[in-house]
């Protein structure tokens, strides 16, 4: 039996316990400023140091450069050879096409599960439907690199003849089911806050019950389904170990998808183990992350105020 | 009917009885359409795991659970990969579950959910959890290894060789801690906020303190949520490998991590690099399959689990 004792309780334990509450509590807040800081802390000779600038300066990254002398003027990412070349274009359109890739196959499989999860399916039948796409969310991403390598890209390149065997097909495929349970759960989830009220209101007023999903209740999830596929799409721009694997990691510029690629993260994961610490090469690969960083930030919180405000448009609570 | 204005008339039939072969089916057609959907995720779901089930299973042995790779990867066991992965997950357990429990208890025991810190702090738990993995490598390699790990060789040590400074297990558990702080924190928060008010009210009408009220009725509440973040915590961070990459794995090592800064292998870099720099995948196929399935069997177990304990919970409460 445990005893309780009533004497006049500690003032400083209480303090120093909601004292070491608190400081915990801002952890999250001071990770993303350091990620912040520590990230861009080391991109910042390419803009100030300028025997880095020779090498990789911002013009260079962006415009075409003349690299050997009476040669054409070129994008090209080749930071190993004896002329360095850090230009990000074919990296920028490596990344574009997977994630592309990845959004024409996740987009329509993920909202289209989550519509008939939301609204056809039965209770039973929706009791299997999550656990499957957890499961299929629970698949560390190196699996499905593995499996798009090994299987995928032999099927895809038989299937359709293709020269490359590693693609932005192969990889976008992949990183679509990777995508896939992100767009369904946002996406059901918004599907589901829509409020009873307002599907029988609809009921009421004749609509029967696809007219009330499809006309009425999926209108009012758009803007959360649109959150699902936003952050679904910086998913697939940030992921590593699928395009890292199953991609190619040629650095072409091309505009067809099977065509091999090179994403901005694989770029890192590939590059950064060899490269001498605090070269041009290593200031480049940190500002790399830093605009995968930025734009996942960006993305990230353009979600959530989607998301917010249309909770509290559902829930009745006009602005 | 036919007294009724014109545009009114067709908008209500079209309620009643919708015109046209289409929109009589658009119902049947729209359900087929998306049951379609969830068909081919489920299938190709089950290709995935059966095609690794299949080519993996015969490769499971207890001397490929307990030996040590052999013949450049193309022999052997993995054991040094699971002692790495278990190794790495207890370290991040231990710094994760405490400090993600204390923000949860922040958020939902001692502040208002509209003041500007908490929302602050919301803000940032969900940018964290969107940060792309190898974003967490590089900070990990720049803030753990290049400034706390450096700092503390200039200061405790002076030989030339880094102690600290390097690639080690205790930075690359770190990094995945920090990946993996929102799912503690969003699991225990989800837990805090079904505890009834009637038994913080009963605790302090009995006297007790908020601070003895958290340690002695809430926590023991929230220990299926708090298990079930660790849980999902593990198995997430078991199949990382971006952010270990640059952080502390190692292709091979003749030994097993003792130390804390110690290199380790890990049985997802182990896959990504027999998988991809081997000189002959054929050979090492068997292997590459059978890592396979010892990972994906370890983190759906775990996975199974906190789904498990979850439902449990949610049924225990409403029901109480």
């Amino acid at each position: 039996m445990q005893s309780y004792d009533f004497k006049p309780k500690s003032k400083v334990g209480e303090f120093i316990g909601e004292k070491v509450i608190s400081i915990s509590a801002m952890s999250a807040l001071v990770v993303i400023l350091l990620i912040f800081v520590f990230i861009f802390k080391e991109s910042i000779p390419i803009f100030t140091d300028p025997e880095i600038q020779e090498e990789a300066s911002v013009g260079k990254m962006v415009f075409k450069q003349e690299y050997y002398e009476g040669r054409e003027a070129k994008w090209s990412w080749q930071p190993n050879s004896d002329v360095p070349k850090y230009s990000l274009l074919p990296l920028f359109l490596g990344t574009l096409k997977a994630a592309l890739v990845a959004m024409l196959f996740a987009v329509p499989l993920g909202v289209g599960a989550a519509i008939y999860t939301s609204e056809f399916a039965s209770r039973r039948m929706r009791e299997i439907i999550k656990p499957v796409i957890e499961l299929l969310a629970g698949i560390p991403s190196v699996v499905l690199g593995f499996f798009a390598l090994i299987v995928l890209a032999t099927s895809v390149q038989n299937l359709l003849g293709l020269t490359f065997r590693l693609n932005a097909l192969t990889a976008g495929i992949a990183l679509g089911l990777a995508v896939v349970p992100i767009i369904f759960t946002v996406s059901e989830d918004a599907l589901s806050t829509v409020p009873l009220s307002l599907r029988d209101a609809a009921s009421a007023l004749g609509a029967n019950p696809w007219q009330v999903s499809l006309s009425m209740a999926l209108p009012a999830a758009l803007p959360g389904i649109a959150a699902g596929i936003v952050l679904g799409f910086g998913r697939a721009i940030g992921e590593t170990m699928i395009v890292l694997m199953a991609s190619g990691n040629a650095a072409v510029i091309s505009g067809s998808i099977t065509d091999s690629i090179r994403t901005f993260s694989a770029t890192i994961a590939a590059e950064l183990a060899e490269v001498v610490f605090g070269s041009a090469h290593y200031n480049v690969l940190f500002f790399i992350g830093s605009l995968l960083f930025v734009f996942t930030f960006l993305v990230n919180l353009g979600g959530d105020v989607i998301l917010s405000r249309l909770k509290t448009r559902l829930q009745g609570r006009l602005e | 009917m036919k007294m009724v204005d014109r545009t009114e008339a067709r908008q209500y039939d079209y309620f009643i009885q919708p015109p046209g072969f289409i929109a009589r089916h658009a119902g049947d057609f729209s359900k087929g359409l998306t049951a379609l959907a969830v068909l081919i995720i489920a299938g190709m779901l089950f290709i995935i795991l059966s095609n690794i089930f299949y080519n993996g299973v015969g490769t499971i042995s207890v001397d490929f659970l307990t030996r040590p790779p052999e013949n450049g990867m193309e022999g052997g066991g993995i054991f040094p990969a699971i002692f790495g992965t278990v190794a790495l997950v207890i370290l991040m357990v231990i710094a994760v579950v405490p400090i993600g429990v204390l923000t949860a208890i922040y958020l939902q025991e001692y502040t208002s959910p509209n003041s500007k810190v908490t929302r602050l702090i919301r803000i940032a738990i969900a940018n964290l959890a969107g940060v792309p993995s190898i974003v967490f490598g590089l900070f990990g390699l720049g803030f753990f290894i290049g400034f706390i790990g450096s700092s503390m060789d200039s200061i405790f040590f002076d030989s030339a060789r880094p102690v600290w400074g390097q690639p080690a297990i205790i930075w690359a558990a770190l990094t995945l801690a920090l990946l993996t702080l929102p799912v503690v924190i969003i699991s225990t928060e989800e837990a805090l906020r079904t505890i009834p008010v009637e038994l913080k009210e009963a605790s302090y009408s009995l006297g007790a303190t908020k601070l003895q009220t958290i340690v002695r009725v809430i926590l023991p509440q929230a220990l299926p949520g708090i298990l079930t973040g660790g849980i999902l915590a593990v198995s997430r961070g078991a199949g990382e490998v971006a952010p270990i990459m640059f952080t502390g794995a190692a292709y091979y090592l003749p030994y097993l991590p003792s130390k804390l800064n110690d290199q380790f292998m890990e049985l997802g870099y182990h896959i990504y690099v027999m998988a991809t720099q081997s000189p002959d995948v054929e050979a090492t196929k068997p292997i590459l399959y059978g890592t396979v399935l010892v990972l994906l069997i370890l983190t759906f177990m775990l996975n199974i689990t906190a789904i498990l304990i979850r439902s449990k919970m949610r049924r225990a409460r409403s029901y109480g």
